[in-house]
């Protein structure tokens, strides 16, 4: 690795980054603060939701300096989680238990391919019923969009490894626990994390379509909330708080698996 | 049936026969296919492409089923059309493309096999590897992963992985097609050092006639598909060899003799996929 290369703001990386936002939030003042175009001057301009998002005293009663905020952060991010680690759990587990073994997958596919294309909210009216509280159907909307992109995905991950790899295995005297662990595991890795990005973005879109229509809290309802008081700024703001955190979870997914899978670092470093 | 010979390694593939799906496009790879390896021995198969050599292979080491015929390991049956013993350490396969993990370092490729077979600890087995990188001067390399290796390096380390088992066989797919000619001189003398001191039975593969008489004990040539044994032709050169020989008369004789024979299956398989095509 070169030792002259630049770090911190010099980084040309993440200059490019600060002046892409800085040409987006330009263009958003322009549009609905300087030129008003029609349609446009209905929506907050961007210093109009930063005031409000950075005010002691918010209009809509939620600002960084609340506790309003935090709790309906903590409300959205504790459900995603739930969801999301249920999901990769047991996605994962029957994506590789699919890709691993023909007639178990004979008799699932069909299955996950008839479930896997509803939308998660057509989901809604059941979970609520069959789930004690809203909550639980709140988390269950979060979990099955998720769950679904991490069975196929995972599934695709096994299928992608080379079928030598097996026949070496099977060479080398491996059993079949072994090949599971350490073939068709590692094999299907880049896959799994492929699929998790995926699964972890849409986990925060169905889990504020889910608050938004059973919730009783979080980032979603808020949304909700805003919109029917006309508090716009308090909408921005919290869709602002929903793609900081889906980019901070996904970029610890993308963290994990430089960890996990050191091969395939080492590999574009190479 | 009793071993006849006292070293292990060897072959006998008796009247082999293979059709791949009979009852629908029904594809002959394999007619009556016989000959012996002894113990011991480089064999080195060659052939027109897609004649059915890798069948052959595939069929010795367990990974596919014949039609007909018999095959052999120390006198005892590994396949038949009723029966087959699956892979095992017994026959160990470096495959066309390479099959190093790419997941797992160096050593963790080659220490592997001993590991899961419960032979050696996992220490045991890590040292046995080291000993083995050592033996071929790649010490310093244990904890790479193979794509950080050359093609020549991953080659090298797939045939050491499968050398720790003890296989009695090692069979080799065209192992060191793609790599450049300089590179594949020094394969072939590192192979043959391997072989030297390990004495292992070698069934080799190779579309290379300078590397099939380079290396070969003998040269079994493969008619085109459906693959049967056109010719064996037994390498008299002397043992080991160095890359000088290539220069020597029998050298040449002998490779006029074996290019003659695949020539002529060349120009079948030519014809053949011309009136494919037509």
């Amino acid at each position: 690795m070169s030792t002259s290369r630049k770090t911190g703001l010099l980084n040309p990386q993440i200059m490019r980054a600060l002046i892409g936002i800085g040409v987006f939030l330009a263009l958003w003042y322009l549009l609905t603060a300087v030129l008003q175009l029609p349609r446009f001057k209905l929506l907050p301009n961007p210093l109009s939701v930063i005031a409000e998002w950075i005010s002691f005293e918010p209009v809509s009663g939620r600002s960084i300096f609340t506790k309003a905020f935090y709790l309906d952060m903590g409300f959205s991010i504790a459900r995603t989680l739930i969801a999301f680690s249920l999901a990769t759990f047991l996605g994962v587990l029957l994506g590789l238990i699919m890709g691993w073994n023909r007639i178990f997958y004979d008799f699932s596919f069909p299955i996950v391919e008839i479930l896997r294309p509803m939308p998660p909210l057509s989901w809604i009216p059941l979970a609520v019923l069959i789930l004690p509280g809203v909550e639980l159907a709140v988390v269950y909307v979060t979990f099955i969009a998720a769950f679904f992109a991490t069975v196929l995905n995972t599934l695709l991950g096994v299928f992608s490894i080379d079928k030598n790899y097996f026949l070496a295995a099977s060479c080398l005297g491996s059993k079949p626990k072994h090949i599971f662990i350490n073939i068709v595991v590692p094999g299907a890795l880049p896959f799994i994390f492929t699929g998790l990005q995926i699964a972890m973005g849409v986990s925060w879109m169905s889990l504020v379509a889910g608050e938004i229509i059973s919730g009783q809290q979080g980032l979603g309802y808020a949304i909700y909330e805003g919109y029917s008081l006309f508090q716009f700024d308090q909408v921005v703001c919290y869709m602002f708080t929903l793609g900081i955190l889906g980019y901070i979870s996904s970029a610890g997914i993308r963290a994990l698996g430089r960890r996990l899978m050191a091969w395939e670092s080492r590999r574009r470093g190479a | 049936m009793a071993s006849e010979t006292k070293e292990p390694g060897a072959i006998r593939i008796k009247h082999v026969s293979k059709i791949y799906d009979p009852q629908g496009v029904h594809v002959e790879a394999m007619r009556d296919c016989s000959f012996d390896i002894a113990a011991g021995e480089m064999a080195i198969i060659v052939g027109p492409s897609g004649c059915g050599k890798t069948t052959l292979l595939n069929a010795i080491a367990g990974f596919d089923d014949i039609t007909a015929g018999e095959i052999f390991l120390d006198g005892e049956l590994i396949s038949s059309p009723t029966y087959q013993i699956k892979p095992n350490v017994d026959r160990m396969v470096v495959f066309q493309n390479g099959a190093l993990f790419p997941w797992k370092t160096v050593i963790e490729n080659i220490a592997y096999g001993p590991m899961v077979q419960g032979r050696l600890t996992k220490a045991a087995a890590r040292d046995k590897a080291r000993e083995m990188l050592e033996w071929v001067c790649l010490n310093g390399m244990e904890e790479k992963y193979p794509e950080e290796l050359s093609s020549g390096v991953q080659r090298r380390v797939e045939i050491l992985r499968a050398l720790i088992n003890e296989p009695r066989v090692v069979m080799l797919d065209e192992p060191f097609r793609g790599l450049d000619a300089v590179s594949k001189t020094v394969m072939h003398e590192f192979l043959m050092q391997l072989f030297c001191n390990r004495n292992r039975t070698m069934f080799f593969i190779t579309h290379d006639l300078d590397e099939a008489i380079f290396l070969g004990h003998k040269v079994v040539i493969m008619t085109t598909r459906p693959a049967q044994v056109k010719k064996i032709v037994p390498i008299d050169l002397p043992w080991p060899r160095e890359h000088r020989i290539m220069n020597s008369k029998r050298y040449l004789e002998l490779k006029g003799e074996i290019l003659e024979a695949v020539h002529e299956e060349a120009k079948k398989a030519f014809q053949a996929g011309e009136r494919e095509l037509a």
